[in-house]
């Protein structure tokens, strides 16, 4: 197999510093950053088309560059289960799955928010069976988005290194203290190399400090998940609700300092790109912001004045900031999910958080199981919309 | 490195105390009744109560805390003198 190691790269843009610029597939990029974050103890069970990561983890650990433990489990359902006691215990920990795999891990999922331990797990997003597909849709990432974790969404490989780092900081912030998951297109960009800047291992560890904190105290023994009384319940849901709310504030915090850090700007909750005076806005999340990018600089060249609202985080869903768009003509949605029986999962949330805004919001439900959708079709839908001959969803079949 | 002390108003966990369920006695359908005349103090209904509401009395009975105790049975059926007689909570 092909050695994915950086080497040492150009002079970052007039900063003085050396960068490491390389090209690696999305699942050594983020294996790459997980190594950097020196997680203890790592779990992960394969599946397509996570399997690389683990393996150049494993590599890492063998090797000796990732001093860490790994536990060998025979399923996903006890990846997550032996990382969350091992996040109690004081570890950083790692894990990542897609699909069947998140399904299947989803039980201890919803144990480990509730919980509120820490965690960083990659989801190489896969469409889930029936029928059976090994490609890239997101309905297994939304799948997950009420069980009290942080999600985070990348669009490309350098987003993916970037994210995956941050998102310890955000989990072992003692303002949020939740698990993050980090989601990325299975093969679109797990698979995909791509060019992409490294940090150096010093500034990851200036960013990341060893998580100093650990839930429970062989000294002095205690019960974790214990049964409570229906007071109790609701008032951590409460405060899972209020720290949710936190990590807004945050996340968009945690992103500024690693702009500072990587040289690299880092939009937080939502990047808004070319939006300042656009009349139509595409709000897409994923790899395929990369298409919607494409597409909307060929619209302004049409004269249809574009932009794109790139959404990195689904969850706490950033209804603050997608106010912004409330005044535009109208919004274009792409879905690569849907839920069945209401309808693409961004368009509906787009929708909420616009209540009573006068905006007619479109969904384009595409990409479901892999099949293709470009920067053409998104440009043929956004010109319907600006026609008015789009119907308010619209599956690309 | 800093513990769940600072973190436990977030994070859901029990510390070993008495009645983290709840008066749970409200639930009992029968009530286990100690025959003291009976009794050996040989402490075995002490030792097998599922729920730890039985304790040694200064006067070295048995004794038991009807605010937790469930009404389970154990009891009664453990001691080896037929000491303890499930008696119905409702008399009808």
């Amino acid at each position: 197999m092909r050695e994915c190691m950086p080497c040492k790269g150009d002079k970052n843009g007039g900063r003085g510093e050396d960068v490491k610029n390389t090209a690696m597939v999305g699942n050594h990029a983020v294996a790459y950053a997980v190594m950097q974050a020196k997680p203890e103890v790592l779990a992960v069970y394969p599946i397509t088309p996570q399997t690389t990561m683990l393996e150049k983890l494993a590599e890492y650990v063998s090797k000796g560059m990732l001093n860490a433990k790994m536990i060998k489990v025979e399923s996903e359902h006890s990846a997550m289960a032996s990382i969350y006691g091992a996040s109690l215990a004081g570890a950083r920990v790692f894990t990542a799955t897609s699909s069947q795999g998140l399904l299947y891990m989803t039980e201890v999922i919803y144990w480990a928010g509730g919980q509120r331990v820490p965690i960083v797990a990659g989801i190489a997003t896969r469409a889930i069976g029936s029928p059976w597909s090994i490609w890239d849709d997101h309905q297994d990432f939304v799948t997950e988005r009420d069980a009290i974790w942080i999600q985070m969404m990348a669009e490309n490989v350098q987003d993916a290194y970037d994210m995956t780092i941050q998102a310890f900081r955000i989990s072992e912030d003692k303002r949020v203290i939740m698990p993050v998951m980090m989601g990325f297109d299975g093969f679109v960009l797990t698979h995909t190399m791509e060019r992409l800047s490294l940090l150096e291992n010093e500034d990851v560890d200036k960013f990341l400090p060893k998580k100093d904190f650990k839930l429970i105290d062989f000294e002095e023994p205690i019960g974790i998940g214990p049964i409570v009384t229906q007071d109790n319940y609701i008032k951590y849901r409460y405060k899972a609700m209020q720290a949710m709310e936190r990590a807004k504030g945050v996340i968009e915090e945690i992103a500024k300092e690693y702009s500072n850090t990587s040289g690299r700007e880092q939009y937080g909750l939502v990047e808004f790109y070319k939006c300042e005076d656009a009349d139509y806005v595409i709000l897409a999340m994923g790899a395929w912001a990369g298409d919607a990018r494409l597409a909307v600089d060929e619209l302004r060249k049409n004269g249809v004045k574009t932009g794109l609202a790139k959404l990195r985080v689904l969850r706490p869903f950033p209804k603050e900031k997608l106010a912004e768009l409330k005044d535009r003509k109208a919004v274009l949605v792409l879905d690569r999910e849907y839920s069945y029986g209401s309808g693409g999962v961004l368009a509906t949330e787009l929708k909420s958080a616009l209540y009573g805004a006068n905006l007619p919001i479109y969904s384009l439900i595409g990409g479901i199981g892999g099949k293709e959708l470009g920067p053409s079709e998104i440009i043929n839908a956004m010109n319907m919309v600006v026609q008015g001959k789009m119907d308010r969803e619209v599956w690309f079949v | 490195m800093s513990s769940i002390k600072e973190l436990e108003e977030e994070s859901p966990v029990s510390r070993p105390s008495v009645g983290s369920a709840g008066k749970t006695g409200t639930w009992r359908v029968e009530k286990p009744i100690i025959d003291l005349e009976a009794c050996k103090k040989c402490d075995i209904c002490i030792l097998e109560c599922v729920e730890n509401t039985i304790d040694k009395g200064s006067d070295g009975y048995p004794k038991i805390d009807y605010n937790y105790c469930k009404g389970c049975g154990v009891c009664a059926n453990v001691c080896p003198v037929k000491a303890i007689k499930m008696e119905a909570e409702v008399k009808m």
